[in-house]
């Protein structure tokens, strides 16, 4: 049997706003297993956000339980809530958020800075691990404006991958990219899970889900259909059947 | 997280941020600069006023004759007749350890005359102590002996005044004859010049001679106009003032009933009424520097609320890949402190600098006080962590969610 990664017991979560309850999530269940790539798709107010903010362990649950790796997150305050994002999640957002006027490497380097096990040589070594897995070892000492779209989504990767967390979570990681651009990250994340990596990635396009092996459908704050992709897309051959014309 | 780690955190943030950093820096800068220029300027004028009154003797004791009969017509002290050379005899015989110096001063005035030039000044007989007291140099010449006083010799130290009115061709004064009220004197030294007093007095209008000379051939006296003390050192001009006037008393054979019939009185006084003024001044220019260091501080303070705003996402960010909110705190306040400390850094050298300036080209005496320097770098410290803990505060308690949407 797999190991479990994530699981999810009948989560919920509400908001309070003035006299208003605000029901976001209404009750999900559903768990992932090591070496998923899962993709999570809803429309606008279908609870995909909040849901995301909870995997993420940015929030957490009004009720019903949520396991990562383990570790019961219910129980946990802020602090502890930040080291778990430390050591388990490596987050792609959807506008890169690099550090401005920092090299690469820096923004790369940035999560082991809050790893006190880890020391000067060994940050650097595995941030240096990280791009050349992202394919970016000749660029760690451009800083992001002089790196294109796709290559700064590409450090944000190798930032989510340095701290070798067990979930990579994307969010939207494709929505600032161009069709060939995104192509090229599926690309990436398909060779990442195809060593074993897991990951959530939140989207709203079906064609990237197709390159997932799993779709969780959200509406309304609960699970519309949860399915196993049984023809995966491969998003190299994608990538070679895009027209050259596509290419601005 | 190590401090290693935060300091490495937030030197990177401030080189992304080379110019506003040094902006932020320069209020520090100036603050901390002008306390140290204000504070040496103000020390400095202090410790000149100061030797310039010791100039005079800082640690000369005076004893004048006054009358002690509240009735009757009260006399001015200099026609009061009672100080004898008993009374020197009497404090000499206290062998003190509080005093080094001692002698008696009878003057009066008249013409000088050299050849065809004359001048009307004072001549001043003293014992050779005198010089010593009044903090008098030779310039040339020599000094009359304790045997000259004995006989009585008929030889004079002159000023420069009055040898500018007697020599004014520019020769040498030495071994000249000059007469003063038909007595002949040899002039045996040039006394340094000294200038004007403090007063406006010409401290350089003097002829010195050996009192029992000024006595006998001159003022037909034996009673002296004043007394001339010094006390070892400005501490010890206290104790020698109660113990000369107790041997005066005693000399003078006071009961304890009957007041002083003589005053004593040292320069302890007037220096310590004059340096409080220039104190005054030091703390006055200290206080407006503290105020430009207090503004350098809410400068930092601005820039910090305006940095996190501005970096709502990259705090987002941070607390999304694992900072606490404690680090992030950490962060903002050693991004304060490492611009308050660099400031000060610099404003230290950049006050010493000016300082030294100031007395170079303005030739203002100044005096930096190693206190100045701990100070103001203590103070550039604190500043930091003050102004900089309400922005870092913020800063940690913003909310990861809102802050990585934050536009």
């Amino acid at each position: 049997m797999e190991k479990k990664i994530l699981n999810i017991q009948d989560l919920k979560r509400e908001f309070v706003m003035g006299d208003q309850t605000v029901k976001a999530l209404k009750g999900i269940t559903f768990d992932i297993k090591a070496g998923e790539f899962v993709t999570i798709m809803g429309s606008s107010g279908s609870g995909k956000t909040t849901l995301l903010n909870i995997l993420g362990c940015l929030d957490k649950p009004s009720d019903g339980s949520y396991q990562l790796d383990g570790v019961d997150v219910k129980s946990l305050n802020r602090d502890e809530l930040a080291g778990l994002r430390n050591t388990k999640i490596g987050f792609v957002f959807q506008a890169y958020n690099l550090l401005p006027r920092t090299s690469a490497l820096e923004n790369v380097e940035l999560p082991l800075f809050y790893n006190k096990t880890i020391s000067a040589e060994e940050r650097k070594e595995r941030a240096i691990k990280s791009l050349e897995s992202v394919k970016l070892a000749e660029r760690f000492d451009h800083t992001p404006s002089q790196l294109s779209g796709g290559q700064q989504q590409r450090v944000a990767i190798a930032r989510a991958l340095v701290n070798q967390p067990v979930m990579i979570l994307a969010d939207e990681a494709t929505g600032n990219l161009d069709t060939r651009t995104s192509y090229e990250i599926m690309a990436l994340m398909q060779e990442l899970n195809a060593e074993g990596k897991t990951i959530v990635f939140v989207t709203h396009e079906p064609d990237i889900a197709a390159f997932s092996t799993r779709t969780i459908m959200l509406r309304d704050g609960k699970i519309q259909k949860d399915s196993i992709n049984l023809n995966q897309r491969s998003a190299k051959e994608a990538l070679a059947g895009l027209p050259e014309t596509d290419d601005y | 997280m190590s401090i290693i780690n935060l300091l490495k955190i937030a030197f990177r943030a401030l080189k992304r941020n080379k110019l506003r950093a040094f902006l932020t820096m320069l209020g520090i800068i100036i603050g901390v600069a002008a306390v140290i220029a204000m504070m040496a300027i103000g020390e400095g004028s202090k410790q000149s006023i100061r030797s310039s009154l010791s100039g005079m003797g800082s640690n000369m004791i005076t004893i004048m004759p006054q009358s002690n009969e509240p009735g009757g017509v009260r006399l001015q002290g200099s026609s009061i007749q009672t100080l004898k050379m008993e009374d020197i005899t009497a404090i000499q015989k206290l062998q003190s350890k509080n005093i080094n110096g001692l002698s008696p001063v009878v003057s009066t005035s008249g013409q000088a005359i050299k050849g065809g030039y004359n001048w009307p000044t004072t001549i001043t007989g003293v014992s050779p102590d005198y010089l010593n007291i009044r903090q008098l140099k030779l310039q040339d010449g020599i000094l009359f002996s304790d045997t000259d006083v004995k006989r009585f010799a008929k030889v004079c130290l002159l000023g420069k005044t009055v040898i500018d009115n007697l020599f004014p061709d520019g020769s040498n004064p030495i071994g000249q004859i000059i007469r003063f009220k038909n007595i002949p004197f040899q002039v045996i030294g040039v006394l340094e010049p000294k200038g004007q007093s403090n007063f406006g007095q010409d401290q350089d209008d003097i002829i010195l001679a050996p009192y029992t000379t000024v006595q006998k051939r001159i003022t037909a006296t034996t009673y002296l106009q004043s007394i001339y003390a010094s006390a070892t050192s400005e501490a010890a001009s206290a104790a020698a003032t109660t113990e000369i006037s107790d041997a005066v008393r005693e000399s003078h054979r006071l009961t304890p009933a009957e007041g002083d019939d003589f005053q004593v009185r040292t320069q302890a006084e007037l220096i310590n009424t004059i340096s409080s003024t220039s104190s005054m001044l030091t703390v006055l220019l200290t206080a407006i520097a503290g105020i430009s260091l207090f503004i350098g501080g809410i400068g930092i303070m601005n820039i910090m609320y305006v940095s996190v705003t501005e970096r709502t996402r990259e705090i987002g960010l941070r607390m999304s890949i694992g900072a606490r909110g404690q680090d992030v705190l950490m962060q903002f306040l050693i991004e304060a402190i490492l611009i308050s400390v660099t400031g000060g850094v610099i404003g230290v050298l950049l006050g010493v600098t000016s300082a030294f300036l100031i007395s170079y080209f303005l030739n203002w005496p100044i005096l930096i006080a190693e206190s100045s320097i701990v100070i103001s770098f203590v103070v550039c410290a604190v500043t930091g962590v003050f102004f900089g803990y309400y922005p870092a505060k913020k800063a940690s308690n913003l909310d990861p969610i809102d802050a990585l949407r934050y536009e």
